[in-house]
């Protein structure tokens, strides 16, 4: 099986704050640190599973400035053999569609069974994985939490649901699969890795080399400009020393039935 | 004048809780515009869907078939691409089979797709501008879109006040729309979700660890100061991801809906699926080191604090007294 790997490098959420710059016009990038975006980071480890399974390989592609090669790295240092670049001044200001147009390009520089992205990224559109299934004319299955694959046509999927309910579906390749995560446990990732595959020259093509125009790429929904969320009602904030915050939340605690 | 559908998900033949909001929203969207509701399924569930829609909107489109006795955005997609007038606007609940059905949907009608919209400011022409969240809820943007050739937007739940129903509608039967379905992907079964030895959604008191536990022997911390307040130990999704505790103890949209009468939300940011499984308001006190976390909106009381200092004091001030 032959699968194609979309990964993004963003700034990590869980050791980030995350706040808007004094324009409004981008988040406060300094000081920033990034990383694979997380789902992504499950696909790759999946696509690893299954080509230790059934054989094949994996191939992980980035849309990205040069900075991007880290994730892709990243992906090789888990043992992904394959990378590809995808970049240049035509991919800035991209909108998710763009995005899967220019996925669906490099996909198809390849002969591919099997593509999976992440279920979302940072911005949570959800959005790249289905776009590029319709692009393909592809069956596509959304927040996939198990592949089994039955032959080299069909794959046994699950998908999760509200509720922590397993949708179970039988679909056929080629296809596009979102991955959610927990449906693995990625492999760690140590420095040694990540320093043997330092000097590997990842290829980078970019619109001319995948045979695409500006007009292809052209945003139909834009960022106007970020803000800070509209503060609601918003918690009553303990102050003080820890142990007048600890008396005062005990106290409420025992208001509202919280102790026994 | 822009047409607005509905695109109503049901369950068990009760239509989604989302249907009303979406009527708002479509009204913020273009007060005028006639809207629609679809809704796909099979006998006898989707007619008393269709029924109850009706009360609430002035058009009900209903796709029946055998084929769509599960969901399967795979079947529906193409129907709807092809069934649905040029320059609609599709509104959908930001949900799971949104998820599967709607950027797809996008591609095959050619057209914008904003997903989990929060906010409508207006259409100025034929440009609409939208609310959104992005990274976690932490930050909002406003984005724009042209939508004189339609538009699909799922819109995140609770974000929309639901709109009063507008009296009884007509039911079209689109069923002769589906045609022979396109099978590549079938669904098999519905396997049904974990079940553990403690009942999280029976609780009254639970001490819910987020990412912010940082590592799985901390969560004796945690452990401790359940014991302590009589409760048990909740969670978020990455902790269940990383295989620290079992799914039955997640709290959240693909997890466990509680209500309990106190829950301490312990380094966890408030996104919106954890925030969803919470909704019937208890008190929550949420302890974050992150003074901007989401958490603090949801929050009735809120500190600021590191979780791995300031639960273990709480603990020991409980046991002391
Ligand atoms: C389809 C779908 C369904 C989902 N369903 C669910 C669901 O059911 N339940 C769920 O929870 N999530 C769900 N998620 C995931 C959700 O979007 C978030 O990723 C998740 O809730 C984040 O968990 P968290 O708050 O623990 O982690 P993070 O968002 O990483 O937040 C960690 C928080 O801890 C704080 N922190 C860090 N260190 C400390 C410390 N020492 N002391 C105090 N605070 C600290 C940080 O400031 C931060 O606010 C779902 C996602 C998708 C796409």
């Amino acid at each position: 099986m032959d699968i194609l790997v979309c990964v993004k490098r963003v700034p990590d959420t869980s050791t980030n704050e995350i706040e808007v710059n004094d324009a409004g016009t981008d988040i406060e990038r300094d000081d920033l640190v990034y990383s694979i975006n997380e789902w992504d980071n499950y696909a790759v480890e999946e696509a690893l599973q299954i080509v230790d399974r059934v054989g094949g390989s994996v191939t992980v592609a980035a849309v990205g400035d040069d900075e991007s090669d880290e994730v892709l790295r990243r992906a090789m240092a888990m043992g992904v053999e394959n990378a590809m670049l995808l970049s240049g001044d035509a991919f800035a200001g991209l909108d998710g569609r763009g995005v899967a147009t220019v996925l669906q390009a490099a996909a198809k520089t390849k002969g591919i069974d099997l593509i999976l992205t992440g279920a979302q990224a940072d911005d949570g559109c959800a959005q790249v994985g289905g776009m590029l299934a319709a692009m393909l004319d592809q069956p596509f299955a959304s927040l996939v939490n198990m592949i089994e694959v039955e032959s080299d046509k069909t794959l046994k999927i699950g998908r999760e649901v509200e509720g922590g309910e397993q949708e179970i579906s039988r679909i056929e390749l080629p296809c596009v699969l979102s991955i959610q995560t927990g449906i693995n446990e990625p492999r760690y990732v140590g420095v040694r890795g990540i320093r043997k595959v330092a000097s590997v020259e990842i290829p980078t093509m970019d619109a001319a080399a995948l045979g695409l125009t500006a007009e292809a790429l052209a945003p139909q929904v834009e960022r106007l400009d970020y803000f800070t969320p509209e503060v609601g009602a918003g918690a009553e904030m303990l102050e003080g020393s820890t142990e007048e915050m600890v008396a005062k939340l005990i106290e409420m605690l025992q208001a509202k039935g919280g102790m026994k | 004048m822009t047409q607005i559908f509905a695109y109503i998900a049901h369950k068990d033949g009760v239509a989604d809780d989302t249907a009303l909001e979406l009527l708002t929203a479509a009204a913020a969207i273009a007060p005028n515009a006639p809207v629609t509701a679809i809704v796909a399924g099979n006998a006898p569930q989707l007619d008393a869907v269709a029924e109850a829609l009706a009360q609430g909107f002035a058009e009900v489109w209903k796709f029946s078939s055998d084929s769509l006795a599960q969901p399967n955005a795979e079947i529906i997609r193409p129907v709807l691409a092809s069934a649905l007038p040029a320059g609609s606007i599709v509104l959908m609940g930001h949900d799971t089979f949104a998820m599967d059905m709607a950027p797809g949907l996008s591609i095959k009608r050619d057209v914008p797709f904003v997903s989990d919209v929060v906010g409508v400011d207006g259409l100025a022409g034929d440009v609409l501008t939208l609310v959104r969240q992005e990274y976690g809820g932490q930050v909002s943007a406003h984005v724009q879109t042209n939508v004189a050739g339609g538009a699909v937007l799922t819109l995140r739940a609770g974000s929309f006040a639901p709109a009063e129903g507008a009296g009884s509608g007509q039911i079209v039967d689109k069923s002769g729309e589906i045609g022979e379905p396109a099978m590549r992907r079938v669904f098999l079964e519905m396997a049904a979700a974990e079940v553990d030895d403690v009942d999280i959604s029976k609780e009254d008191v639970l001490v819910s660890i987020g990412r912010g536990i940082g590592d799985e022997e901390n969560i004796e911390i945690a452990q401790e100061l359940a014991e302590a307040m009589g409760g048990v130990v909740a969670c978020s999704r990455p902790i269940v991801d990383a295989r620290w505790m079992n799914r039955s103890r997640q709290v959240g949209t693909s997890g466990q809906t509680v209500k309990p009468k106190v829950y301490l939300a312990c380094g966890i940011s408030g996104s919106f699926q954890h925030l969803g499984g919470i909704k019937g308001s208890p008190f929550i006190v949420a302890i974050n080191t992150n003074p901007k976390a989401p958490i603090f909106q949801a929050a009735d009381v809120g500190i600021v604090a590191d979780i791995l200092d300031f639960l273990p004091e709480l603990t020991e001030a409980i046991n002391g007294e």
